[in-house]
């Protein structure tokens, strides 16, 4: 059988398939439907330092082959994540991936220092994707405020480390060596893009919170161009993400040079999907005879 | 819960946009409580993306739903053939509670407005196996849109009907409708209501039962995602902070509801 497993950061991944965050809550909505040590990795609902209400309803929203979602990062803070959803986590088997958000430098540093103590977790990935320090645009959107960031919660934990960034930028690629050069071990992307819809008959916005994320299979031309334009350019893994739908999808990401992937708003409509497109990753190895997953990441054939 | 492709035992329009579908799915038929619901796929190409919730209408040994056609995915489930399989994730929610022992001999008042009677017959239906005594109020726009009638009166023999345009039953909201039963029936018994329908429906019904301090439980419709309580997209206002209409409902004391 064709060799599977990768490697981001210090983690060792048994298949590249990995729960993204916000989709696959704490694991545990999913544990009747799904094998879950059997995802490469899961990633959490991102935690906060304190307990965030959300955002007001309606907080989705259909689209044209995808989705809008303006949650507003809704989660019990940090105390009670620790104490009533790590302890399933760890039982899980599978490396366990926490996504924290700050409103600050601090809060990030802080919510990295009390995760890097407990060793069942593998990793941290920052949502850097949420209202900034200075309350205008996202961390992901500067430069600086990336670096600063990651260079904090660098300082306080050896644990791998993903930045995961935002695709409503200009230049995604200065964003990612920001990140790189401040010691992240890897980047995810990409998040969701901004948008909205509205109600014609009351004109009203469909979001409560009047714009909100796009995702689902209509950003992901998008989402593999941004993947391949980062890869190129830095030397850390990428992560790529973006409407993975199937197995096809999770490969293309792949070929474009994501190390590994994350199935996001795909969870959601069949929940099973992760273990599906393992199991389609392999087929399509052994239909071309690859033995190891690594032969195909990056490996775009781009000659005539 | 289970994620089930089904095969499509009878998908039949039963009035004007109204249609029923039985479904072969002996796991949820067997597991499903009243007031449970199930994700449906309606269809296998990205438009539209989501699976649509669909109240679990009755069970035998495979379950049916009621639905209305009011978007893309409801008009493409219309169109399903018998013999179809679509993916059926379910029984999600927690479903009615019913009566324990109370006070008085209990009786249960079920209000269904418009498409609202699709959880309601099961749960007449088991409130009756239970021998408790209940009553069913049936509100529709008019005439023609006037469901389950027939079934209700199979679970039991009391059972009123108000149309807004008076074409049939009593004339007015559902909720006159209540009023009147209510002075009409002694209230010797300890009363519990359930109802589902439209949002302002509940509300009035929920606000007659806070006079009355009777129990009210009352079945919500949200959009929804996943259905399991992981997108947190179905958000509902309680008065202990924010509950999940997949998870924690989509079945809640009027009480705890902030409206």
């Amino acid at each position: 059988m064709a060799e599977l497993g990768v490697k981001i950061g210090k983690i060792k991944l048994k298949n590249p398939v990995m729960a993204a965050s916000g989709t696959f809550g704490y694991a545990k909505e999913f544990e009747k439907l799904v094998n879950l040590k059997h995802i490469g990795a899961i990633i959490t609902k991102t935690i906060t330092l304190n307990p965030r209400q959300g955002n007001p309803m309606p907080r989705i929203c259909e689209t044209s082959a995808g989705m809008l979602n303006a949650i507003g990062l809704q989660n019990e803070g940090i105390d009670n994540f620790l104490k009533e959803k790590m302890p399933y986590l760890s039982k899980i088997g599978a490396p366990i991936i926490v996504s924290i958000s700050g409103n600050n430098i601090d809060e990030f540093f802080i919510l990295a220092r009390r995760l890097d103590k407990i060793k069942s977790i593998s990793g941290i990935e920052l949502n850097i994707s949420c209202p900034n320090i200075k309350c205008e645009g996202l961390v992901a959107q500067d430069t600086k405020e990336t670096y600063e960031v990651v260079k904090a919660v660098r300082k306080i934990t050896d644990k791998t480390i993903i930045t995961k960034l935002s695709p409503n930028v200009t230049d995604i690629v200065g964003i990612a060596k920001a990140a790189e050069n401040a010691g992240s071990d890897a980047v995810s992307l990409v998040n969701t893009f901004f948008g909205m819809a509205i109600d014609i008959d009351t004109r009203k916005p469909k979001l409560g919170n009047i714009t909100g994320g796009l995702s689902g299979p209509c950003i992901k031309p998008i989402a593999l161009r941004m993947v391949y334009e980062v890869s190129k350019n830095i030397n850390i893994p990428v992560i790529g993400i973006g409407g993975i739908m199937n197995a096809n999808d999770a490969i293309e990401f792949m070929i474009a040079g994501a190390v590994a992937i994350q199935v996001g708003t795909a969870n959601f409509i069949e929940p099973g999907v992760c273990i599906k497109i393992v199991k389609g990753i392999e087929g399509y190895l052994k239909k071309h005879k690859i033995e190891k997953i690594e032969d195909i990441i990056g490996n775009l054939n781009i000659k005539n | 819960m289970k994620d089930i492709k089904a095969r499509i035992l009878l998908n039949r329009r039963i009035g004007l946009g109204y249609y029923k579908m039985s479904l072969d799915a002996p796991y949820i038929a067997r597991t499903a409580k009243p007031g449970q619901f199930a994700q449906i796929k309606c269809s296998d190409s990205f438009e539209p993306l989501l699976r649509r919730p669909f109240s679990i209408h009755r069970v035998n040994r495979n379950i049916e739903i009621l639905y209305e056609t009011v978007g893309r995915g409801t008009e493409i489930l219309s169109n399903k053939k018998e013999g179809d399989k679509i993916d059926v994730l379910g029984p999600l929610g927690n479903g009615f509670t019913l009566p324990r022992a109370m006070n008085g001999e209990p009786r249960a008042i079920i209000i269904a407005g418009g498409i609202g009677a699709a959880p309601l017959v099961y749960l007449a239906e088991e409130l009756t196996k239970k021998k408790i005594k209940t009553i069913v109020l049936i509100g529709a726009k008019t005439k023609n849109l006037i469901l389950c009638e027939k079934d209700f009166k199979k679970a039991t023999p009391e059972v009123y009907v108000s149309t807004d345009d008076g074409t049939y039953g009593s004339q007015g909201f559902v909720s006159k409708l209540f009023h009147k039963i209510l002075k009409t029936t002694e209230s010797k018994f300890e009363t519990i209501v359930y109802v589902c329908g439209p949002h302002e429906m509940l509300k009035c019904i929920a606000d007659i039962c806070q006079e009355r301090k009777f129990e009210c439980q009352v079945s919500l419709e949200e959009k929804m995602a996943c259905g399991i309580g992981a997108c947190l997209g179905c958000a509902v206002k309680t008065k202990s902070g924010n509950k999940l209409a997949c998870k924690d409902g989509p079945i809640f004391n009027a009480n705890e509801l902030l409206w």
